[in-house]
């Protein structure tokens, strides 16, 4: 590419985020990627030369702008960001009944208000790479627990359904300004967080990360080839 | 005037003082800005987003407390992370910048611990608080370390410490500004819907905005101190179409002026190094919505370049006489330019053309 694509990935250091990581490099974008320990940070980092990895927590509203600031310094802008970091609520999983309030906030920090404070401070960014006509792009990483109601899935299940419906929303009122919002389900993976939620299940039944990776990756440039059209 | 004392940028109640190519005044509310545009005037924003600009630490030869202010930078690159700063001796923001101590003697090599980060004095510029610094260690880390340990370059007229979401404009992108690009507290995204109905362009430029003063009155003579700038190949293109069109440049906020006059409206990034004031013969901008600022602020220098200095004055005397608020979280004045422009934009849009 001769215009890299600059993609800031969050939750990017396990699970679906790495895979995109690892994705979205090899296809020769630049990248940021966020996630809470230093010491994966550091590592996947170091494993992928010429990724940035930033420490920090999109569910902590005091680490929002410190993490777009190394995002935007690092790449110099955005054309893409991915909220992908997400939190299960309370595991094992648990009945609403048996759900605490402040367990039900936790996730909620984390799976709504974390992309909304993060795609905020970053939309000045997002807007200026769609006005030089690179395009931009959200994708915020859904569920069919967005959609379907499982049984003991509550705080997730909604928490994902407030970030689908959010995105529609983001969309229609940022469709003017050029920035195109996704919301995609990439499927049971085998992924950390499957396994938290369901640790009985078969990995060898479960979709693996890197060919989620692949179909989120082909549907982010998608995306962006529609708003060049 | 009085001083906005909370930092409550987007007060639906905000004022603007309208002052007209031939003078006049109006008063207005600030959230009928888009009334005063026309179909097809371009309004041009600085998208800079604020740094943490202020670290605090020990300067180690001396073992003294210091406050660090980032506040020049010679580019916008990544892996610059060399840069002009003023430094103090201990206190903090409540003090008046006026009022606070100077640091210990500074000395080229001098090692400074800014928290996580390690600076080196690289050389002295001709005063006792402004050095040219260098931070050690991997590029990402000194980001890094700017983004946790920093703290907003802070006024002691606020009654609260500023949070870094407080200095970052609703189109803040890229962070190289030292201090808030303030201007850009009158937009947002509501406003830029409006603009978009009304025929009015958006475009935005990158200026790291330096800072509006060291509280030494002979480095305040030196500001704005040379400042880095990005003007796209969009953002000229679209300036070059209001033109041809006959629309009006819209500068939101002096460092919109000073990176449009240096550029010549072209899309590029070099330096701005060149004081914007009365003598100023403005090739690009014909408009400037800007802070209430006061004639001893470096900012009223470039008013001076759009209007003569005895409107400014009765425009000083009504901001007075009606109260305005000032400083970075006031009120609004819009400038337009005193002249019409009419044959000089002709002869540009045709060589453009």
């Amino acid at each position: 590419m001769t215009n890299p694509l600059r993609v800031a990935i969050t939750g990017g250091t396990s699970g679906l985020g790495l895979a995109l990581v690892r994705e979205l490099r090899r296809r020769g974008a630049r990248i940021a990627f966020v996630a809470r320990t230093r010491e994966h940070v550091d590592r996947v980092a170091r494993e992928l030369p010429g990724t940035h990895g930033i420490v920090g927590d999109v569910a902590r509203k005091d680490d929002i702008h410190p993490i777009a600031l190394q995002i935007t310094a690092a790449l110099g802008g955005l054309d893409v960001l991915v909220n992908n970091a997400s939190s299960l609520g309370p595991t094992p999983l648990a009945l609403l009944a048996d759900t605490e309030c402040e367990d039900f906030a936790v996730a909620l920090e984390t799976n709504v208000l974390g992309p909304f404070r993060l795609t905020k401070a970053l939309l000045g960014a997002l807007t200026a790479s769609a006005r030089e006509g690179r395009g931009a792009v959200v994708l915020n990483v859904s569920s069919d627990a967005a959609i379907n109601a499982y049984a003991k899935w509550g705080v997730y299940g909604a928490s994902k359904a407030a970030l689908r419906h959010m995105s529609a929303i983001w969309g229609e009122e940022l469709a003017a300004d050029g920035v195109l919002f996704l919301s995609l389900d990439p499927g049971d993976m085998d992924t950390p967080l499957h396994a938290q939620a369901v640790p009985d299940a078969d990995p060898a039944q479960l979709k693996r990360p890197e060919a989620a990776a692949r179909e989120l990756s082909d549907a982010i440039l998608a995306a962006l080839a529609k708003e060049h059209a | 005037m009085i001083a906005a004392a909370m930092p409550s940028p987007r007060r639906a109640d905000a004022r603007l003082l309208v002052v007209s190519e031939d003078g006049s005044l109006a008063h207005a509310l600030r959230s009928s800005l888009t009334d005063h545009l026309k179909p097809r005037d371009l309004v041009i924003a600085n998208d800079a987003a604020t740094l943490p600009a202020s670290l605090h630490g020990i300067h180690l030869p001396s073992a003294v407390p210091i406050e660090v202010r980032l506040a020049g930078r010679s580019s916008l690159a990544h892996d610059d992370v060399r840069f002009t700063a003023v430094v103090f001796g201990a206190g903090d923001w409540r003090t008046r910048t006026e009022d606070r101590r100077p640091p210990p003697p500074l000395a080229q090599g001098d090692r400074l611990a800014l928290g996580p980060l390690v600076a080196k004095v690289e050389h002295m510029q001709r005063h006792e608080r402004l050095v040219v610094l260098k931070f050690d260690g991997p590029v990402d880390g000194v980001w890094a370390g700017i983004a946790r340990h920093g703290r907003p370059i802070q006024y002691a007229y606020l009654a609260r410490a500023l949070a870094l979401w407080d200095v970052w404009t609703p189109v803040a992108a890229v962070p190289v500004a030292f201090e808030a690009p303030s201007a850009g507290f009158a937009l947002d995204w509501s406003v830029l819907r409006t603009l978009r109905a009304r025929g009015v362009e958006f475009a935005t430029i990158t200026l790291a905005a330096g800072i509006a003063s060291t509280g030494d009155p002979v480095l305040d003579l030196r500001l704005p101190f040379d400042e880095p700038y990005r003007v796209t190949a969009s953002t000229a293109s679209a300036i070059r179409r209001a033109r041809a069109q006959g629309g009006r440049i819209i500068a939101i906020g002096t460092t919109v002026v000073r990176a449009l006059e240096h550029s010549g409206g072209h899309a590029g990034e070099a330096v701005a190094d060149t004081r914007i004031g009365a003598g100023t013969q403005l090739r690009a901008v014909d408009a400037l919505l800007s802070g209430t600022h006061e004639p001893n602020e470096s900012h009223y220098q470039v008013l001076r370049a759009f209007q003569k200095d005895d409107v400014l004055a009765r425009a000083t005397a009504a901001l007075e006489a009606s109260s305005y608020r000032t400083h970075e979280f006031g009120d609004s004045v819009l400038i337009f330019l005193r002249q019409a422009r009419v044959v000089k934009t002709e002869l540009e849009s045709a060589t453009l053309a």
